[in-house]
């Protein structure tokens, strides 16, 4: 609950109009991307800029008021829902570009913009931003910071952590810092910078960023090989990173997968075969088409049924489009679609996959496998009816069989949809208690009263591990 | 709040919970890839409750008890433009204009309107859209208001200004409406000019039969010189699409039943809309009617014929076509394009017109506020929306501003009036533009 002493002050910040909590708005601020959470907050704010942040963190901090910020809530660990109450910040009003500095190569922005409207905005002076979150159309660049998001160019160019080298931070107390710069090196004090990136929200507020950017890659091409079975698509890749070519994109589809989206987009996929690997490469066009050749061996030589280069940047789309589709044909199939992210390394990926078919089947639930096979990120991806408690507790039990196989296999349990709530219990599995413990002490140290997004990252109880060595 | 109204909103959450499939309401899997697409979204600045995903929410918190039907609740849903651009854009094939139809038509069921209001509503949704007789008498009236001068006196005297808001705007660019006795006389077939490739129906609507007759006659041009054979059932009625999205949904099933049993008479290939809303309910009365065991596969067979006038053109082929050269652009219906797909079509009618420099303005696919009676109820939204339209539609410089639904085209000329275009630009519906190329490819040769 939020006294009344707390809201006048709080409206004294933003004004009236940036606060809100009518019914509809705690409604509609109570959930995200992730099924089966909800939970109403007391109030919403809306930030104009960086001192209205400060100040409303001050506020917060002497009423003890937990805070969620909330970029546009498409994150899948329940890490912008509400569970102790408190206020939602949102950023709608703080969503702008503020500089693109070309001599510098980097972009400056505030946290509410669309990561999507950067990158247009950036490639529009021929300039690129590689990270790409499939989300991207709709989430936000501090939505992506906090969660260090990925895509499916992560493989050759990483992922968010990387391209994040200044930011400015609202801390838990209401003091402003700012971490980093527009510098290639610098090694003052703690990377702060870095902290932060993952950090989901539970250290501070961000009001600003800047990017590192790139020259945009002057060609791309992309193929499509299909195999009958998952052992053979694994082995091609680790043999195309064996023979030293990194593609921009390497996306692998199991069966069941293809199965669904030949049922839901027609687009002629056989779907009689094992798996299917999406492969993709840019950059300038000589090293492209070597790279594309090659790689298009190294699929024959493992016995791949047929691969297919495109021709023309349309074909390119519509192969990616039946990578795209996955998660879309997938979702079609029952109420609740579960989007998990367990990662290996990438020689393991056939292993696990298989083990995540075994898993369902022991457990009686529907997984379908698709994800990242070069950096070995995997979405199984569970298809069930969240009204359905008997089967959803099954569902539990084979995602926590697949967080542990996950980990066996030196692996994470989340490669990059972040902790949140979903994956908290399961955070001492990856980084022992020992590990749980100094994070904790971390966040005590930043946060004494634990306003910042609360019930996140950290569990009250944690996953007992049962069987540790099978 | 009083006692009366706290009790209305207890019957009401109670009917939205028998009443709203929560099958489809939990298929939202909370994605948000539905935002971008939603006008109101944007246009509210971020508003999450003004979004699709976030008016989902808002029915399934009022159905799981999280939240009653406020008044708050009922204009979230009244500012939805019913547009479903959210719909293409949702990987979970949420079909979200059902829940918003279903939404609607329980919240009108208990709605207390005022005495004019309900007056009015009985007037437009049972004793005018519904007969044909009075929306013909009506147009008369409207066509004898037009003729006899009163029209310009009315306007030069600012009488019109006193009506409330767009209402007099309307007014303006109302269409000149034929006289009664041509109203009277519609044909009932039409042969095809050469020999027929195909044998077509023709749903000819209610206000396009009217207010629109010259629109419908140009459709029945071009058919026949596209070598098709017309039929065109007299006993014929109302789509029910504006019943429909405005929570009448009974009197939309009546009317699809008409119009079910009046098509099922003649034998033809396809069923011809050239109204983007009317089609658009037209494929959907499968759904309408599912529940209903004697018709469920009637309204199937029939929506499965239904097909948009410019698709019918595309695949069989248009005669010659040529215009003074002029640069034409193209708004889409948003039920057209979202619920029948039909989106290149009319583009590549367009392009093939000798003459036209066709140029395409941003985001043709975003509502442009009409939305049946939306520009007159949730008038400060809907303008706002048409203002952003017409500055796209002004950045491709074109001189013919093109589209294919009768509301949207007065919305159009509406825009056209608002932002000082009325001499540089016109509005015109899709079929009476190709029928004037057509025509003036005709007198050429
Ligand atoms: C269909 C779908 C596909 C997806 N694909 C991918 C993918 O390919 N790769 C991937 O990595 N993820 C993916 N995601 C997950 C999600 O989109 C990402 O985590 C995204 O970065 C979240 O951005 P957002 O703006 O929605 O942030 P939110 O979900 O709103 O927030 C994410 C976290 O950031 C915190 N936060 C937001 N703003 C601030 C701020 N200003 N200061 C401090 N903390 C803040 C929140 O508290 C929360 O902990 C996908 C999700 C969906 C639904
Ligand atoms: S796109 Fe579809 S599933 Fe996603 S939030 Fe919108 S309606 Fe729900
Ligand atoms: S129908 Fe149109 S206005 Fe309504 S929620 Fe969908 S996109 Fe938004």
């Amino acid at each position: 609950m939020i006294s009344q002493d707390a809201k006048k002050k709080l409206q004294a910040i933003v004004g009236e109009e940036n606060y809100l909590d009518s019914k509809q708005s705690l409604v509609a601020y109570s959930y995200d991307a992730t099924p089966n959470y909800q939970a109403l907050p007391d109030a919403v704010i809306k930030p104009r800029n960086t001192q209205d942040v400060s100040e409303i963190v001050k506020v917060c901090n002497e009423y003890k008021i937990p805070i969620v910020p909330r970029g546009n809530a498409t994150n899948l660990c329940a890490g912008t829902c509400p569970l102790e109450g408190g206020i939602v910040m949102i950023f709608t009003l703080m969503n702008q570009l503020l500089e693109l500095d070309e001599e510098n190569l980097t972009v400056t922005v505030q946290p509410g913009l669309i990561t999507l409207d950067m990158i247009n905005a950036v490639e529009a002076k021929g300039l690129f931003y590689p990270p790409d979150p499939s989300s991207m159309k709709i989430s936000t660049i501090a939505g992506n910071i906090n969660e260090g998001s990925g895509g499916l160019r992560g493989l050759k160019y990483g992922v968010t952590r990387d391209y994040v080298i200044a930011l400015e931070v609202v801390l838990p107390n209401g003091n402003i810092i700012r971490t980093g710069g527009k510098l290639a090196k610098d090694v003052a004090g703690y990377d702060f910078t870095r902290l932060m990136v993952g950090s989901e929200g539970t250290l501070g507020v961000i009001t600003e960023a800047t990017l590192k950017l790139i020259p945009k890659p002057e060609t791309k091409k992309t193929m499509l090989a299909l195999y009958d079975s998952l052992e053979a698509a694994g082995r091609t890749v680790s043999k195309i990173i064996a023979n030293k070519i990194i593609p921009t994109t390497l996306e692998f589809l199991d069966q069941p997968t293809i199965r669904v989206v030949e049922d839901f987009a027609k687009i002629g996929l056989p779907t009689d075969v094992g798996a299917v690997l999406l492969i993709e490469q840019d950059g300038p066009l000589e090293v492209v088409e070597r790279d594309i050749k090659r790689m298009a061996e190294i699929c024959q030589e493992e016995n791949a049924l047929s691969v297919q280069i495109a021709q023309t940047d349309e074909e390119g789309t519509a192969l990616t489009t039946a990578r795209r589709s996955a998660l879309s044909a997938l979702a079609r199939l029952k109420p609740t679609t579960i989007l998990e992210d367990a990662t290996v390394p990438r020689s393991k990926i056939a292993e696990m996959v298989r083990e995540i078919e075994v898993i369902a089947k022991r457990n009686n639930v529907q997984i379908c496998t698709f994800g990242h096979a070069g950096d070995g990120n995997l979405h199984p991806t569970c298809m069930t009816d969240a009204r359905d408690k008997e089967e959803m507790h099954r569902v539990e039990i084979a995602f926590e069989e697949i967080f542990e196989k996950a980990i066996q296999l030196g692996g994470t349990i989340t490669g990059e949809h972040g902790v949140g709530v979903m994956k908290s219990p399961y955070l001492a599995w990856k980084l022992g208690e020992e590990g749980v413990e100094a994070m904790k002490t971390l966040k005590m140290a930043f946060d004494p009263n634990n306003i910042m997004n609360p019930g996140k990252m950290f569990a009250k109880e944690s996953r007992k591990r049962v069987v540790v060595n099978r | 709040m009083s006692a009366a109204n706290d009790k209305r909103q207890q019957e009401l959450a109670i009917d939205m919970k028998q009443g709203m499939d929560y099958d489809e309401l939990i298929n939202c899997m909370r994605c948000g890839f539905c935002l971008p697409a939603c006008p109101t979204y944007r246009e509210s600045g971020g508003n999450e409750a003004a979004s699709p995903r976030g008016r989902i929410a808002l029915m399934k918190a009022v159905v799981d008890g999280i939240m009653e039907p406020d008044e708050d609740f009922e204009k979230q849903l009244s500012q939805c433009l019913g547009c479903r651009a959210c719909e293409p854009a949702c990987p979970s094939g949420m079909k979200y204009g059902f829940l918003l139809e279903d939404a609607r038509d329980i919240i009108q069921k208990k709605k207390k309107h005022s005495l004019p209001v309900k007056m009015l509503r009985n007037v437009v949704f049972n004793e005018l859209f519904p007969k044909p007789n009075r929306m013909r008498m009506v147009s008369s009236l409207l066509w004898f208001y037009q003729s006899t001068g009163i029209q310009k006196i009315a306007q030069a005297t600012h009488l019109t200004k006193i009506a409330p808001g767009n209402l007099s705007a309307m007014e303006r660019v109302l269409p000149k409406v034929p006289s009664p006795s041509k109203m009277k006389n519609r044909p009932s077939h039409v042969a095809s000019e050469g020999v027929a490739k195909k044998k077509v129906a023709f749903f000819s609507g209610c206000l396009m039969d009217t207010m629109f007759m010259d629109t419908n006659d140009s459709t029945l041009y071009i058919l026949s010189k596209s070598n098709c054979e017309i039929v065109i059932p007299k006993k014929q009625n109302c789509c029910g699409a504006l019943h429909a999205h405005s929570g009448e949904k009974d009197g939309a099933k009546q009317l699809a039943k008409e119009n079910i049993l009046a098509f099922e008479k003649v034998e033809a290939e396809y069923i011809i809309s050239n109204a983007g809303g009317c089609g658009a309910l037209l494929v959907d009365y499968g759904h309408l009617l599912k529940d209903d065991p004697e018709w469920a596969d009637r309204a199937k067979a029939f929506s499965a014929k239904v097909k948009d006038i410019s698709e019918v053109l595309y695949e069989v082929g248009m005669p010659k076509m040529r215009l003074e050269p002029q640069t034409v652009t193209y708004q889409d219906s948003c039920h057209l394009r979202n619920v029948m797909g039909t989106f290149s079509a009319p583009r590549k009618l367009l392009q093939s017109i000798e003459g036209v420099t066709f140029t395409e303005m941003k985001d043709a696919d975003r509502c442009c506020g009409s939305a049946g009676v939306y520009n007159i109820i949730e008038q400060e939204m809907s303008m706002q929306i048409l203002d952003v339209k017409m500055k796209d539609a002004k950045a491709t410089k074109a001189r013919t501003l093109v589209t294919a639904n009768p509301g949207c085209l007065l919305q159009m000329k509406l825009g056209i009036e608002r932002a000082g275009l009325q001499k540089d630009v016109r509005g015109i519906h899709i079929v009476d533009l190709l029928a004037e190329a057509v025509r003036y490819a005709e007198g050429q040769a």
